[in-house]
């Protein structure tokens, strides 16, 4: 860990997603103006020393919806992300330490996850439970559940063969020792690596999802919701649209800059690789 | 090789079996009576609803339910009907399927187009200013949200410069930018993995060997080099169907096109479920043949790979 955080790319993206927290949380107390509150006669405005990122249709203030956005964004990828990484980690333990017909179950399901489109099986979730936010959550922890139990037990596949889990099993460690105390911490670099760059990719699926109108819906200050309501009057105001679409762009951008970095340092066989 | 070619063959159709009998028992869990949703918000009388139930095949149990449908598919390629349109999903399929796939197949070119070249020149400049520009330039690429990229590009080039229209189907002119908006996204990925796939190959003993024998760079280059790390790229297009197989669903709205994905979409936010379900179905189907077809010729093009 002290090693990652020599590395400048995964400081510079550990720097940003602080940042986007702290936004996050001060919402509040930053954001210029109230985020859902029309004013009329503010409608449209470019952008000024009043309203940096000037106004929407209905006289918002497209910086405060902005700073007001960083909530949804962050809190649907961090759960997103708790989920499939949690159902991963099990999973590919499991599947991976024990082998066999348990093994053997998991991988088809996998495989069955995999055959799917990420997007499609994301839809798939959305169909079933209705759109909203919620099901957001849970169609994308579900679309990034399998990736991840399969890079989770890889590691398991590698690890369970070496020397010092051997050491463990002729001591006489049970099998919960061994996998807690033992394998658990040696899978938590590659599940760091993939839970990062599963975070970006997790807010770029949420904004998109949302875009479709199938996650947050106005007057929600959600990126990919002001991306799309304001996609009709690109001509009349370009910024509508520009601003939310770039704090999503930005926030996908850093975190894979971290996900990037963490991989490099942690996992150096993998240097490189999309 | 042939049995090779049959065992994936035999997974494929395992494969397709349990992820059409998964979107299947999904759509059973939707919750709500289906022949209710036919005629909301009218509600329809008592023998008309006795009628359809039997008629749709509701009354039967799940497992036969499922069975009837995958003798349907199979033996006919029948993918059911929509019920709010009235008509089957393979005539639906049939009319939007020209401008997806033609949006597709045109991603796909423009990934290749930027992607396998600037992977290319990054590899070869390694860590001097020209592949660092490109590397941020494809991490860019992948970090962009497509439906944003999209806009962006209409605001640029349609609404500022008036060179393209911003939407609909047909002609080339209507095809630029939503081929852009979906090719820039793979042509990112595909720089990547170009890039790390040629750096595994570039130390490897035979390329020694070639240098040793005083062969000049550009031979090795291209001869020892390119040839042998561009094999696993083919292995990105399989990937690279499924982005753009799940990138047209966010094109075509942004770009109203019509299309496979602006269906499924429109299915979705209606509760068109039979529909849903055949879209499914069919776009998993594609996207498992692609995989197959993409496992299938890795495993002719690189003698190395044991089948």
């Amino acid at each position: 860990m002290k090693r990652a955080l020599r590395e400048p790319r995964v400081r510079f993206g550990l720097a940003f997603l602080a940042g986007l927290c702290l936004i996050a949380i001060l919402a509040p107390h930053i954001a210029p103006y109230d985020p859902v509150e029309i004013y009329p006669q503010e409608s449209l405005q470019r952008p000024s020393s009043q309203h940096w990122f000037g106004t929407d249709t209905l006289g918002r203030d497209v910086l405060s919806r902005v700073i007001f956005g960083t909530r949804y964004s962050l809190a649907l990828g961090v759960i997103a992300i708790a989920i499939s990484g949690t159902a991963g980690l099990v999973l590919g333990l499991v599947s991976g330490y024990f082998g066999g017909a348990v093994d053997a179950l998991i991988m088809r399901i996998v495989d069955v996850g995999i055959a799917f489109p990420s997007v499609l099986l994301a839809l798939l979730v959305i169909s079933i439970v209705g759109p909203g936010l919620p099901s957001v959550v849970l169609a994308i922890g579900i679309s990034s559940t399998p990736s991840f139990v399969r890079i989770v037990r890889a590691s398991v596949l590698v690890i369970r063969e070496m020397a010092f889990v051997e050491a463990a099993r002729a001591i006489g460690a049970s099998r919960g020792r061994i996998i807690l105390r033992h394998v658990l911490p040696e899978v938590f670099a590659p599940a760091l690596t993939m839970a990062t760059l599963g975070l970006a990719g997790a807010i770029f699926a949420a904004s998109s999802l949302s875009f479709l109108g199938l996650g947050a819906r106005p007057p929600t200050p959600e990126w990919g919701v002001m991306v799309s309501a304001a996609r009709h009057q690109l001509r009349a105001a370009w910024w509508v649209s520009t601003f939310p679409g770039l704090a999503i762009a930005l926030s996908v951008l850093f975190i894979n800059v971290l996900g990037d970095g963490l991989r490099d340092v942690l996992d150096p066989k993998l240097r490189g690789k999309s | 090789m042939s049995s090779y070619v049959l065992r994936r063959l035999g997974q494929l159709v395992l494969t397709l079996f349990i992820a059409s009998a998964v979107i299947f028992g999904a759509m059973q869990l939707v919750p709500g009576d289906p022949i209710l949703a036919i005629f909301f918000p009218r509600v329809p009388s008592q023998e008309v609803y006795a009628k359809l139930r039997v008629d749709l095949g509701l009354d039967k149990p799940f497992l036969i339910r499922y069975v009837n449908l995958m003798d349907r598919i199979v033996l006919h390629g029948d993918l059911g009907e929509s019920i709010k349109q009235r008509r089957s999903v393979g005539t639906i399929i049939k009319e939007n399927l020209p401008p997806t796939a033609e949006l597709a197949l045109a991603g796909i070119l423009v990934s290749v187009a930027v992607g396998l070249p600037l992977g290319i020149i990054a590899a070869i400049t390694r860590y001097r200013l020209v592949d660092n520009l490109v590397m941020v330039l494809a991490l860019i690429g992948v970090s962009t949200p497509s439906f944003w990229l999209g806009i962006l590009l209409i605001l640029a080039f349609s609404l500022t410069l008036g060179w393209l229209p911003t939407s609909g189907v047909g002609g080339i002119q209507r095809l630029v930018l939503p081929a852009l908006t979906l090719g820039l996204y793979g042509g990112g990925y595909l720089a990547r993995f170009t890039r790390s796939s040629i750096l595994e190959v570039k130390h490897l003993e035979y390329v020694t060997t070639a240098r040793a024998k005083g062969l000049g760079e550009s031979t090795i280059n291209l001869r020892h080099i390119l040839r042998n790390a561009l094999i696993p790229i083919v292995t990105m297009f399989g990937l690279l169907a499924g982005y753009m197989l799940g990138g047209a669903v966010i094109v075509e709205t942004v770009f109203g096109r019509t299309g496979i994905g602006h269906v499924l979409v429109s299915a979705i936010i209606g509760k068109d479920f039979p529909l849903v379900q055949g879209l499914l179905i069919f776009i998993v189907g594609v996207f498992s043949t692609v995989n197959l077809v993409v496992d299938i010729s890795y495993a002719y093009i690189d003698p190395r790979v044991k089948y």
